[in-house]
């Protein structure tokens, strides 16, 4: 137990090993090795299809791999029951690719959601924690909005007070970006790092919004192939000169446009 | 001898995926129901649900309830007349209705109100990672989505029948009795007669067993619709037809049980 507990506290918040996962004949997870590091933000880039969506789905418990093992704080989730497993969740906040709100609730609901489903807190308490928060995000006097009303940007920072109202201690950002304006990218991008820092957050984020997002990120993990080819800070992985990364950075405007295609 | 062995491999492998998917659809009734009784109770969401499926469906199954009695009455009462029986109209319609017509006919429209928004508004939530995102909260998206519907079907639909079945055998009477001049009293009569609390409690059990069959299916096809929009309007499709051939299905099978 006190080994547990030692490690629960390490530099490494989630670690991840030979993590393989096969879809039919596809095998889109070959072997994943990465650590994340506590306090740090680390983003996965790579090309469509690459496999970091679903090996974010592995972090976040919705898949479960074929073998490899996944350590958050100290705890193999790969060998829990799914009873457990909610138990990990709670120390998660999850922002996914299209906010995911609920579009049948107002902001305010949406953003108070977590905390009605799963504490005991008293109304008011509730609602000024939901303010407090959306404050943070910047979206005072939307409370009583519907998703359905906001911007593509506005949602994303909804989205994002409610990953954060449960005061997560991992943050997971499923593409953040994708659909915004290169004006509202940065200043996500900046409510990340902001977020991040304020609240001391491991993020985790997946991105293909190379090179802006290695402005805001301490680590970045290039994956390719279903494993990580270079994992470094964004000077070691552009110093790294990797041939494959390098088309990776020039053919990613070809990549938005089969992104697009794809939709 | 290859392509003997290919067949063979494919038969199996259809076999297995049908297998598989079989066990997916009753797992998620198990599953559901197991939600059901098992804290945290969702009983606000149930009664909305009741709201949805139940209450706002009462016009349309009343006023399918009038038209299905009055054309029960208008055909009964000339069938009838030729044996010179108008007396037992109200018997006929009322045992064709409570037995048979409500419990079926109710289902099928709240299958096409009701049902298919359902399988619509599941199906675009799993799109959306409305449901993942259930998931990550750590709320069970079972218990929070399909759970109380579930329970809502089959409370609502055996109270639908009965509103159907009362209206159906007003709408008769309208007919019979005051277009055609059959004899009122011995409509309301024969009913009071020849009714049991066995006929009643048929149609009812029907009526809920269509409750729990309609809100599996159309909660199970929308649950698991591909996520993009082609993938939703399938799903709805499916859901519809599927929910139908089985109330008939399963109408004949009870009926025979239940008879």
């Amino acid at each position: 137990m006190a080994a547990v507990e030692q490690n629960g506290n390490g530099p490494v918040a989630i670690e991840v090993r030979a993590l393989r996962h096969r879809f039919g004949s596809q095998q889109v997870l070959n072997g994943v090795d990465l650590d994340f590091l506590r306090g740090h933000i680390t983003t996965i880039v790579g090309p469509s299809g690459c496999g970091k969506t679903v090996l974010l789905k592995h972090l976040n418990l919705l898949l479960r791999a074929d073998s490899g093992k996944i350590v958050i704080d100290g705890v193999d989730v790969t060998r829990l029951r799914s009873s457990a497993l909610d138990e990990v969740r709670k120390e998660f906040g999850m922002l996914f690719q299209a906010g995911a709100l609920f579009d049948s609730m107002t902001v305010f609901d949406n953003v108070a959601f977590p905390l009605v489903e799963s504490t005991r807190m008293e109304r008011e308490e509730i609602a000024v924690k939901v303010r407090e928060m959306l404050a943070n995000v910047g979206l005072e006097g939307m409370e009583n909005k519907f998703p359905s009303e906001l911007s593509g940007g506005m949602q994303k920072r909804a989205a994002l007070a409610r990953a954060l109202i449960r005061n997560p201690k991992i943050l997971m950002l499923d593409e953040p970006t994708t659909g915004l304006d290169p004006t509202r990218t940065g200043s996500i991008h900046a409510l990340v790092r902001h977020t991040q820092q304020r609240f001391g957050l491991t993020v985790v984020m997946v991105s293909h919004d190379v090179p802006a997002v290695f402005e805001i990120s301490d680590r970045v993990a290039f994956m390719h192939e279903g494993r990580m080819r270079i994992t470094g800070t964004p000077a070691e992985v552009t110093a790294a000169n990797d041939e494959v990364f390098n088309r990776f950075l020039a053919g990613r405007a070809a990549g938005d446009e089969r992104d697009a295609a794809a939709l | 001898m290859s392509t003997i062995v290919e067949m063979i491999e494919r038969l199996g492998a259809l076999v297995i995926d049908n297998v598989i998917a079989l066990g997916n659809f009753v797992l998620f009734l198990v599953t559901a129901l197991w939600c059901a009784v098992t804290p945290p109770y969702k009983l606000r969401l149930t009664i909305r649900q009741m709201r949805t499926i139940g209450a706002e469906s009462i016009v349309l199954v009343a006023l399918i309830g009038a038209f299905t009695g009055m054309v029960l009455g208008l055909q009964g009462y000339n069938t009838l007349r030729r044996f010179g029986s108008e007396g037992a109209l109200g018997t006929v319609v009322a045992l064709v209705l409570v037995r048979e017509l409500g419990p079926v006919l109710a289902a099928l429209m709240v299958t096409a109100r009701a049902g298919s928004a359902m399988a619509a508004e599941l199906g675009s939530m799993q799109a959306t990672e409305q449901v993942d995102a259930l998931a990550v909260m750590a709320i069970n998206p079972i218990q929070y989505l399909v759970s109380p519907r579930v329970i809502a079907g089959i409370i609502s639909f055996p109270l639908l029948t009965s509103i159907f079945d009362v209206i159906g055998i007003w709408g008769g009477y309208l007919i019979g009795v005051g277009l055609m001049g059959a004899p009122g009293g011995s409509y309301l009569n024969g009913i009071a007669q020849n009714m049991s609390g066995h006929d009643i409690m048929s149609g009812l059990y029907k009526a809920l067993v269509f409750g729990l069959v309609v809100m599996w299916v159309c909660c199970y096809k929308g649950y698991h619709a591909q996520r993009m929009a082609t993938g939703v309007s399938r799903a709805t499709t499916e859901a519809v037809v599927l929910s139908s051939v089985l109330i008939l299905a399963w109408d004949y099978f009870l009926t025979s049980i239940l008879l």
